[in-house]
C-alpha cells in the first residue's frame, strides 16, 4: 500500500491503494466516481475508457503507479453540467439502450474528435473500434459523433 | 432530431430543479401530483435497456393527460400487488402492462375532475382536461393538476373508467427521450455495480472451471492473511431440501467465497487462492412444477467436448425422432417426388455477456434482507431468497437498478441467493461482483442446435411436402405450429434432444433465435428451386394459410405476416435491383411481433460488408417510435453480429472462450452502415420488441450472403464456417 496524489477532474485526491490497482478501480472503489465501468478488465470493452492528458486510455489496464502527475479526467469531469458537445450529441440522437458502455463510448469519442474534428465514416469506426456496445446502438453512435463533429 | 432543443425535452428544465413541489399527493400507487404540477410516475418494470422506463410512464401519463415535461420517473419498488408483473422477459412488458397502466392514469384523472367538480359545483362530465390543466368551458373556470391534487387524493379511486380514443393520443405515438438519458451520458450512478453503501464489503467468488466438476477443499490460510482481504469460505447456493425455481437454474451449487475491502484486493486475492475440484458424480434436481407439485431433473455426469455434441446432434438426426405435428401424408410425397432438396443448419452455444457483469448487494440482518441489484425476476428470487435465507419472504425487500443489459441472462438471479448467503455469513452489507471470466463461465448459455429440413417438389418445381426435424443440447429449437405449417397440406415437424450437464438459459428470443435464420435460410434456397421471387413464394403461402389453412392450430396471422414482407418488399424498393447490392430477405414471427427484413450486402475489397438493413415490424401500436427503432436496430445488430462471429465451445466440460479476447462480439465496422425501422400502422394492442427483431435477421444475412457470395452458410458463426469471401 501508498499513497498517490492524483489529479482526477481538476482536483488533487489523495489515495493509498497497492501499486498495481487499476485506476478503473481507484476511480469506483476509493473516489466515490461510478461513471467509469467495469466490463472486462483486459481493456477489450472500452467500458472504463478515460482521458489521460486528454489522450482516450483504458482505465482498467492503468495501474496507480504508472499515473503521476498526468491529468486524469473522467465522464463525470467531461464538462460542468452536461453540455459538452458529445454528450449534447448524445441525447439529441437518443443514443442509449441500456447505457452502460455509453460513458466509455463518449469518452472515446470526446477525445478522438479533439484529435479529428472532421472524420469520415470509416475513421469514426476505426477509432471506436475498441468500444463494445451490446446493445447495438452502434448507427446511433456514428450519428451522434458526426454530429458532435458539426457543432 | 437534430436541432432538437436537448435542453427542454431531455432534462427538466433549471426552473423545475427548484422547484420541486413543497408536499406530494399520491392518488395511486403508481402516481403523485406535486402541488406545482409535477407529476411523479413509477415505471414499475425491471429495466434492461429495452426502455419500458421511458414508454411505460408515457402510457400512464398519456390517460392521465399530463404534460410530459412535467413528469418525472421513478423506478417503482417491488410491489406486485400494486404493479402486477414486474419481470422483464418474454417482451411482454407493453402487451401485459398496457391495460392496467392506462387505467392508473385515467383512475387519476377521473379523480382529478371530481375534486374539480367538486370546488367549481358542477358535473364532473363537463370538465375537460388537457396537458396538465383542468377546464370547464361553461364558466370558464380552469385550474392545474397541481392545485387540485390535494383534493384529488381525497377522493375515492374508482374501479375503472372510460379510457382515451386512440385518436386523442397526445403523447403514445410520439417520440420522448430516454428518461435516464441525461443521468446516462453524465456518469450518474445507476447500475447495480454502482450501488454503494457505507460499510460494504467486496465478494468474489471461485466456481469450478469445468461443467461436471465440483468442490472439493481449498487451502486459504495464504490468502486469508492477504491485504484487505476479510474472509474466505465456502457457500452452497441452494440448500438441499430446495425444490428450485425455473430461474434459480446454476450450474455449480457450492462456490469459494473471498470477502475483503477492495475490488483491486479481493480480485487479486481470488487469483491466489487454491481450490481443488472433483468430478461430480450424476445428480437429480428437484424442480418446482405447475400447481405445486415438483419434479426430478437428472444432472448427468461427465466433463462434455463439443465436438462430442457436434457428433451426438449429427447421429441423432439419423435416428428416430418425436413427431410433433404432421399434416397429409408427407411421406407419400417424399416417396414420389421428382426433387428433394434436404439442407441442415446449425449454431453452437451462446454466452450472453451483457456488458455488465453479474453483481447484488445484500444487507442481511436478524431482522431484514436489502438487496439491490439488477435483476429481471426480483418477485420470483424473493421466494428463493427467504428461502436460502430461512426468513420470511415479508422480511425480504429487493430494490431494482438499472441493468447493464439482460437478454434473458437475469433471469435467472443465483447471484442474489448468494450475495444474501456471503452476507449473512458475514454478517455484514456485501456487494459481489462477477469478473468477465466468472460471467462467461458460469452457464445458462443459449443451447447448441441442429435442424435438418427437407423440401419435396413436383415434376413442375412445386413444392409438395416440406419436413423439419430440429433438436439440440439440450433441448429443441423447434415451434412446430410456426409457418411454414399451416401453409402445406404435406408436412412433418420432429424434434430430438441431447442431454448434457452445460447449464443453458432463455437468450434473446428463445429458440426463435436459431430456427428462425436456418429455416429462412431454407426457404430462399426452395423459392430459387421453384424459380419464384423469394417474397412472393413466402405470401403465396401465407395466402394459403390465410384462405384456406391446413390444420387447426397454426401459431400466426397469416394477414399479418404477409403485411411485414409487404410492407419491406415496398420500403426497400425490391426488384428495383439494379444497385451492385445482394439482397436476401426473411420474415419471422416470435413473442407475439411479426418481423420481415431485407438485408442488403455490397462487397469491399474481397470481403462481404452489410450496408444496410430493412426492417418492417408490426407490432400493433407503437408507444415510443424512436425508441421503439433504437431498440430494433438493436436486435438487427445483435442477430447479425452473434450469427457471423460468436461462439461458445467447450472441451472437457472448460469454457472455451473467457473474455472478448476470445469470445468475438460484433463491433462498430461490422455494424450494418444504415438501418431503416417501419412500422406497420394499426389499432392492434402493443406487442413486444424486445426479441422479435432478433431471429429473421440472420435469415436474411445468410440470404444475402449467398447472393453476395455464391455460397450459403449453414453453421453458425459464418465466420469460422468458410471463408467470407466476396
Amino acid at each position: 500500500m501508498e499513497t498517490y496524489s492524483l489529479t482526477v477532474n481538476g482536483a488533487t485526491r489523495e489515495v493509498e491503494a497497492d501499486p498495481s490497482t487499476p485506476i478503473l478501480w481507484v476511480l469506483r472503489d476509493h473516489l466515490d466516481l461510478s461513471g467509469t465501468k467495469f466490463g472486462c478488465g483486459i481493456a477489450q470493452c472500452g467500458a472504463c475508457t478515460v482521458h489521460l492528458n486528454g489522450v482516450a486510455v483504458r482505465s482498467c489496464q492503468l495501474p496507480i503507479a504508472a499515473v503521476g502527475d498526468q491529468e486524469i479526467t473522467t465522464i463525470e469531469g467531461l464538462s460542468e453540467n452536461g453540455d459538452h458537445p458529445v454528450q449534447q450529441a448524445w441525447l439529441a440522437h437518443d443514443v442509449p439502450q441500456c447505457g452502460y458502455c455509453q460513458a466509455g463510448q463518449i469518452m472515446t469519442a470526446a477525445a478522438f474528435l479533439k484529435e479529428n474534428p472532421n472524420p469520415t465514416d470509416q475513421e469514426i469506426e476505426n477509432a471506436m473500434h475498441g468500444n463494445i456496445c451490446r446493445c447495438g446502438t452502434y448507427t446511433r453512435i456514428k450519428a451522434a459523433v458526426k454530429t458532435a463533429s458539426n457543432s | 432530431m437534430l436541432g432538437f432543443p436537448w435542453l427542454a425535452s431531455c432534462e427538466m428544465s433549471a426552473e423545475k430543479v427548484k422547484a420541486l413541489p413543497k408536499e406530494w399527493f399520491e392518488l395511486n400507487g403508481f402516481l403523485k401530483i406535486g402541488d406545482n404540477g409535477l407529476v411523479t410516475i413509477m415505471s414499475p418494470n425491471p429495466e434492461i435497456g429495452q426502455n419500458v422506463k421511458t414508454s411505460m410512464p408515457m402510457i400512464v401519463a398519456e390517460e392521465l393527460d399530463a404534460l410530459w415535461d412535467d413528469v418525472i420517473v421513478e423506478q417503482a419498488p417491488l410491489n406486485t400487488a400494486i404493479f402486477r408483473r414486474q419481470l422483464a422477459g418474454g417482451s411482454q412488458s407493453i402487451r401485459q402492462g398496457w391495460e392496467s397502466l392506462r387505467m392508473a392514469g385515467a383512475t387519476a384523472r377521473h379523480m382529478l375532475k371530481e375534486a374539480a367538480a367538486k370546488a367549481w359545483g358542477v358535473a364532473s362530465n363537463e370538465i375537460s382536461t388537457d396537458a396538465g390543466m383542468l377546464y370547464h368551458e361553461a364558466t370558464n373556470k380552469k385550474a392545474s393538476y397541481g392545485e387540485m391534487a390535494s383534493a384529488a387524493a381525497q377522493i375515492e379511486v374508482p374501479e375503472s373508467v372510460a379510457l382515451k380514443d386512440l385518436k386523442d393520443f397526445k403523447i403514445i405515438g410520439t417520440s420522448r427521450k430516454n428518461v435516464d438519458g441525461p443521468k446516462i451520458v453524465t456518469g450518474k450512478p445507476l447500475f447495480g455495480l454502482d450501488y454503494k453503501k457505507e460499510g460494504m464489503l467486496i465478494a468474489m467468488i471461485i466456481h469450478p472451471p469445468a461443467f461436471g466438476m465440483e468442490f472439493k477443499d481449498m487451502n486459504a490460510t495464504a490468502v486469508e492473511q492477504m491485504p484487505g482481504i476479510k474472509a474466505v469460505f465456502t457457500i452452497k447456493t441452494v440448500l438441499d431440501d430446495y425444490a428450485k425455481q425455473w430461474c434459480d437454474t446454476d450450474s455449480f451449487n457450492e462456490i469459494a467465497v473471498v470477502v475483503g475491502a477492495t475490488t483491486w484486493q479481493v480480485m487479486q486475492a481470488k487469483k491466489a487462492l487454491e481450490v481443488q475440484w472433483v468430478k461430480a458424480s450424476e445428480k437429480v434436481e428437484k424442480i418446482q412444477g405447475f400447481g405445486g407439485n415438483s419434479f426430478d431433473a437428472k444432472v448427468p455426469s461427465g466433463l462434455e467436448n463439443t465436438s462430442d455434441h457436434e457428433k451426438k446432434m449429427a447421429w441423432m438426426d439419423t435416428q428416430k425422432a418425436k413427431t410433433v405435428r404432421k399434416d397429409g401424408n408427407p411421406e407419400a410425397m417424399f416417396k414420389k417426388a421428382a426433387t428433394i432438396i434436404e439442407r441442415t443448419y446449425t449454431c453452437p452455444h451462446l454466452a450472453h455477456n451483457t456488458l455488465e457483469p453479474m453483481n447484488f448487494f445484500a444487507d442481511v440482518t436478524e431482522d431484514q434482507a436489502t438487496l439491490v441489484g439488477p435483476i429481471q425476476t426480483p418477485e420470483a428470487m424473493e421466494k428463493s431468497v427467504a428461502h436460502r435465507l430461512g426468513m420470511p419472504v415479508e422480511k425480504i425487500d429487493i430494490q431494482m437498478t438499472r441493468m447493464g443489459g439482460g437478454f434473458g441472462r437475469r433471469l435467472y438471479g443465483h447471484f442474489l441467493t448468494e450475495a444474501a448467503a456471503i452476507s449473512q455469513e458475514m454478517k455484514a452489507p456485501i456487494k459481489l461482483i462477477y469478473t468477465r471470466e466468472d460471467d462467461m463461465t458460469q452457464g445458462s448459455y443459449r443451447p447448441a442446435y441442429r435442424a435438418t429440413y427437407r423440401a419435396a417438389l413436383d415434376q413442375e418445381n412445386n413444392l409438395i411436402a416440406f419436413h423439419v426435424k430440429a433438436g439440440g443440447v439440450p433441448e429443441s429449437p423447434l415451434a412446430a405450429n410456426r409457418f411454414p405449417a399451416g401453409a402445406l397440406d404435406h408436412y412433418l415437424a420432429e424434434t430430438w434432444e441431447v442431454e448434457s450437464n452445460i447449464s443453458v438459459g432463455a437468450f434473446r428470443a428463445p429458440r426463435s433465435n436459431f430456427i428462425a435464420g436456418a429455416e429462412q435460410a431454407f426457404l430462399d434456397e426452395v423459392a430459387e428451386a421453384t424459380g419464384k421471387d423469394p417474397i412472393q413464394f413466402r405470401l403465396d403461402l401465407l395466402a394459403r394459410a390465410q384462405s384456406n389453412p391446413v390444420g387447426e392450430n397454426n401459431d400466426y396471422d397469416a394477414a399479418r405476416y404477409a403485411g411485414v414482407l409487404e410492407l419491406v418488399r415496398e420500403k426497400a424498393n425490391w426488384g428495383d435491383n439494379d444497385s451492385g447490392l445482394h439482397r436476401g430477405v426473411a420474415a419471422y414471427f416470435c413473442h407475439n411481433s411479426y418481423v420481415a427484413n431485407v438485408l442488403d450486402m455490397v462487397v469491399e475489397n474481397g470481403q462481404p460488408v452489410v450496408e444496410k438493413v430493412y426492417c418492417a415490424v408490426d407490432c400493433g401500436i407503437v408507444v415510443n417510435p424512436d425508441a421503439a427503432i433504437n431498440l430494433s436496430e438493436g436486435g438487427i445488430v445483435d442477430g447479425i453480429g452473434h450469427a457471423l462471429y460468436s461462439a461458445m465451445s467447450f472441451k472437457e466440460g472448460v469454457p472455451q472462450q473467457q473474455n472478448f479476447d476470445t469470445y468475438r462480439l460484433i463491433r462498430h465496422s461490422e455494424a450494418p452502415k444504415k438501418i431503416q425501422v417501419d412500422f406497420v400502422q394499426n389499432e392492434i394492442a402493443p406487442t413486444g420488441l424486445g426479441e422479435p427483431t432478433f431471429p429473421p435477421v440472420i435469415g436474411a444475412l445468410a440470404n444475402a450472403l449467398y447472393r453476395a457470395t455464391g455460397r450459403r452458410h449453414y453453421n453458425q458463426p459464418f465466420i469460422t464456417d468458410k471463408p467470407l469471401v466476396g
